[in-house]
């Protein structure tokens, strides 16, 4: 009995375990291809069949697509507006979510719904108009009016995430401040923001991902101010095969640091989206 | 005066929000609509609605939409219900599984597309594969207007690789809502694993899997980059052809169209989980 | 130093009258409790003292000061909260001067206080670890320490014992009874816990659904409860209550519970005439009730039910009648269960009340 019942157990590990590491190369192995599509040469992409092992590992691909006419300025175009949207939606975003999670006000149903509702809008029902108006506004073709619509995309997920953040700090820490001597704004710095603040960054850095990865309006809303993702979309058709290996690896490798920083939240920041 | 400030405060603090939100998400759909259904003498017209029908591609457009909303959602919540099951057995090194299950969370489609070109490509790695188990001597094109099934095969693929972290996420999150006793209960009443995933955790779950649905349906609407990173124009999609009206044709009346048929979808979706699934407050005591 | 004055406390939350109209007075230097169960507005009382909260009605005074309107950095308060609120992010010696930093006291002054307090609660050996590396007692003197650093006029404490576990409460009630006695603030102490109102409060104001129901030294608390309510809530055991009914002839007024009659005290002759043939309740604490060998006056029969020997004392549960009494004897006291034995109540020690209302019937001084 002993016997069959580790047996059963051994097995239950194994299939566990097997389950698990298949899983994870599912995942990682387009990964690991792109990487390896990205750091071969030129030649290499139209080699067959293709070594599966980096045993000509090269950066002339990223050499070229870094080298690329637009690409160093569509980084940066790509880092100032996800900076952008970060300050905006977080400066906008996070005393709202304070108001959320400390106070009981009339309409406060209201809002909450109309933060689910907002998050439903596809990105074309906002940018086609927006481009049509920036046009008018001379915001066309600018970075300014991408982080706007990035941050309307990204304000409703920043509201709820930091309501969440500051749920997590208890009131009473505020109201003790207070009755030491602060106001409700120093009760605010000295107390909670410090506490708040790792929740804080993870919000950021989620936000720049929104913004990092987004390529419907960056492209409708810029013509020679790409962002990255715009970019390669917009020459995508007309590009060779290693120019978006390269691109493509290029835009990944944030997304790899971002989510190792916030593994931490994750499941508070993708995980309690929807409520 | 104090009394005053108090209850003005929460306002005060969402006013910037609301603002924005009016301008840049209320105003904009109005406008939305406004191009769609706006006449250049401003009178209401279908005008662009038809003509937007009456385009070649639309209905192909239509038709891809929808197929692979019906193909990437179920292999989705499919592969994210066990990913979600098994970190929350929380068997050693699971941290270093949810981390890898996750990174596609922060890959864009695009990247997800173009990532997944590399493999499925005429000289890619799956053919090179393909070709070392020598069960092809020549490449086998994957994406091309001749295997219209395989080429929608390989953005299923994709944007299912992609999407999986989200919805399994979303459901891990739920999971962890659930209070350990309930699987314990399980166990004191002898239910095998099997059972008790399929009659305990799962009913438990469908708050969160209804969450996950909808959001994921949503986006769905919205797939575009992955479909052209693999596929080109071969196959359109709804989403595509809103921004191909705008960028191709500069057409932001048909363009406009698309987006407001896009939103009538989501709406549309949305309302039909929220009531298919019906979840009650009291079904879902533990929340 | 200042005294502290309620006056006509009104705060509403939604449907829920939290305070009905509470004015109740606090002497310089005084230990006031308020003593409830949950729910009982005990707490919003202390919260509209701090201005966490804003009150839909009355004043508050502290000193001669009118402080409604004040935010609670002006109040010249310090308080203890139940999860005692020590910052997190703060070390013991940062959360202990918080509140002098705030004030922009002086460095060395501030070290001076910070060390003192911390000496005076057993802290010293700690001021450079984080909350999280203390254990639950510590961060409530910390809590404590961080209050009384502050040399407010008033201290106040919401319930800062309950989330201790039993041994350490009652030491740190003895130690925060020894902390008034040498700080001497006002300081006002929020419990639902009878005893350590009794063991701290020179007064004690219990309070029931928003309103305060008797206020009063514990002594007087325990031993001339206001209504059938306060008897009840205070002591372990709390009072027995029986139902009787007056008879009043000539002789002055007998109580009969089940057969037997009952002489009520003296004092109280008069009320009771003036109820004859009025159901009554009789209150009487388990200790004052006594076992008799016979019937003698103010017996009645009763049924030993269980017997719990409780080392300092027997605990017996007694059936009167229909009704269920208990019973504090001494530990030698042989009884067992079953038996039939006689109950004698000790007429000066009976609490008479209202039957209707649950209202004691005051005693007539002649």
């Amino acid at each position: 009995m002993p016997s069959t019942l580790s047996r059963r157990y051994i097995l239950g590990r194994v299939s566990l375990y097997g389950g698990a590491i298949l899983l994870a190369l599912w995942t990682l192995a387009p990964l690991y291809l792109i990487a390896l599509a990205a750091f071969s040469t030129r030649q290499a992409t139209f080699q067959w069949p293709k070594p599966f092992l980096p045993t000509d590992f090269s950066i002339d691909t990223m050499q070229f697509f870094v080298n690329s006419r637009g690409v160093l300025d569509s980084v940066r175009n790509s880092i100032i507006v996800a900076l952008l949207t970060i300050a905006g939606s977080l400066v906008l975003g996070a005393p709202g979510g304070y108001a959320l999670a400390r106070f009981r006000f009339r309409g406060k149903e209201g809002i909450s719904l109309g933060l689910l509702i907002s998050k439903m809008f596809p990105t074309a029902i906002l940018s086609i108009p927006l481009a049509v108006t920036f046009l008018q506004l001379d915001l066309y073709d600018s970075l300014w009016g991408v982080a706007l619509v990035h941050i309307a995309m990204a304000l409703p997920f920043v509201i709820i995430v930091t309501a969440g953040i500051f749920v997590g700090v208890p009131r009473d820490l505020e109201e003790v401040a207070q009755t030491l001597g602060c106001n409700r704004l120093q009760a605010f710095l000295r107390v909670v923001l410090p506490l708040a603040l790792p929740g804080l960054a993870a919000a950021a850095i989620f936000t720049f991902v929104i913004s990092w990865n987004e390529v419907f309006a960056a492209t409708i809303l810029t013509l020679r101010n790409r962002t990255l993702p715009a970019q390669v979309l917009s020459g995508l058709n007309d590009s060779p095969l290693y120019y978006r290996y390269a691109g493509g690896f290029f835009m990944i490798v944030p997304a790899l640091i971002f989510i190792f920083l916030i593994r931490r939240y994750l499941l508070n920041l993708w995980g309690n989206i929807v409520r | 005066m104090r009394v005053k400030s108090e209850t003005i405060l929460p306002y005060s603090l969402l006013v910037p929000t609301l603002i924005f939100v009016i301008l840049l998400i209320v105003v904009p759909i109005g406008q939305a609509f406004l191009l769609a259904f706006q006449a250049p003498d401003s009178s209401f017209t279908f005008a662009h609605f038809q003509k937007m029908a009456n385009d070649t591609s639309f209905g192909d457009a239509l038709r891809f939409t929808f197929l692979l909303l019906i193909f990437i959602v179920p292999m989705q919540v499919v592969l994210a219900i066990i990913m979600a099951l098994l970190i929350h057995t929380r068997f050693k090194g699971h941290t270093l599984f949810l981390y890898i299950y996750a990174i596609p969370l922060a890959i864009s489609d695009l990247a997800a597309g173009i990532a997944w070109l590399s493999i499925f490509t005429e000289r890619g790695y799956l053919n090179s594969i393909l070709n070392q188990l020598g069960i092809f001597d020549k490449p086998f094109l994957f994406l091309s207007y001749q295997n219209l099934p395989a080429m929608f095969g390989t953005i299923v693929v994709a944007e299912s690789w992609r999407a999986t972290a989200i919805v399994m996420t979303i459901l891990l999150a739920g999971l962890q809502v659930i209070p350990r006793d309930y699987f314990e209960a399980a166990d004191v009443f002898g239910a095998t694993t099997l059972k008790r995933t399929l009659f305990v955790v799962l009913p438990l779950l469908r708050p969160s899997l209804q969450n996950a649905l909808i959001i994921r349906t949503i986006f769905a609407f919205q797939t575009f980059a992955v479909v052209f990173a693999l596929a080109g124009r071969v196959i359109p999609v709804l989403a595509g052809e809103s921004y191909n009206w705008y960028v191709a044709n500069r057409n932001p009346n048909i363009a406009a169209a698309y987006a407001v048929l896009v939103l009538i979808f989501t709406v549309a979706a949305t309302w039909f989980y929220l009531h298919f699934f019906q979840t009650s407050a009291a079904e879902a005591g533990y929340d | 130093m200042a005294g502290i004055r309620f006056q006509s406390i009104r705060k509403v939350f939604g449907k829920t009258v939290a305070a009905d109209s509470v004015s109740l007075e606090i002497r310089d230097g005084e230990f006031m409790v308020l003593l409830g169960p949950s729910g009982c507005g005990k707490t919003t009382l202390l919260r509209c003292l701090a201005g966490l909260e804003h009150v839909d009605g009355g004043r508050v005074f502290i000193g001669d000061r009118d402080v409604t309107d004040r935010a609670p950095r002006d109040r010249r308060i310090a308080m203890v909260f139940q999860s005692y609120a020590v910052f997190p992010h703060l070390t013991v010696f940062d959360n202990i001067a918080f509140g002098l930093k705030m004030q922009g006291r002086p460095r060395d002054e501030i070290k001076r206080r910070v060390e003192e307090s911390a000496r005076l609660l057993e802290l010293t050996d700690f001021l450079k670890r984080y909350p999280a590396q203390l254990s639950g007692g510590q961060r409530q003197r910390v809590a404590v320490a961080r209050a009384i650093v502050m040399q407010a006029a008033v201290l106040l404490m919401d319930e800062p014992l309950s989330n201790l576990d039993a041994l350490l409460r009652l030491q740190m009630r003895a130690e925060l009874k020894r902390l008034h006695q040498e700080i001497k603030a006002t300081t006002i102490y929020v419990t639902h816990d009878q005893v350590e109102a009794l063991s701290l409060g020179d007064r004690i104001a219990v309070m029931q659904s928003g309103r305060i129901v008797q206020c009063d030294v514990p002594m007087n608390i325990y031993d001339y409860p206001a209504n059938k309510f306060v008897g009840g809530f205070i002591g372990t055991p709390p009072m027995n209550f029986l139902p009787g009914v007056v008879h009043a002839n000539g002789d002055g007024p007998t109580v009969v519970v089940g057969e037997s009659h009952l002489a009520p005290a003296p004092a109280f002759a008069h009320a009771l005439s003036a109820k004859n043939g009025e159901p009554i309740l009789l209150g009487i604490r388990p200790e004052n009730l006594t076992l008799a060998p016979n019937q003698q006056a103010n017996t009645i029969r009763a049924r030993v039910r269980v017997v719990e020997p409780l080392g300092s004392h027997k605990l017996l549960t007694m059936q009167v009648g229909t009704e269920i009494s208990k019973v504090s004897v001494a530990p030698d006291q042989r009884v067992a269960p079953n038996e039939d034995v006689w109950l004698h109540f000790d007429p000066e020690k009976i609490r008479w009340m209202d039957a209707a209302t649950g209202e004691a019937i005051s005693a007539t001084v002649e």
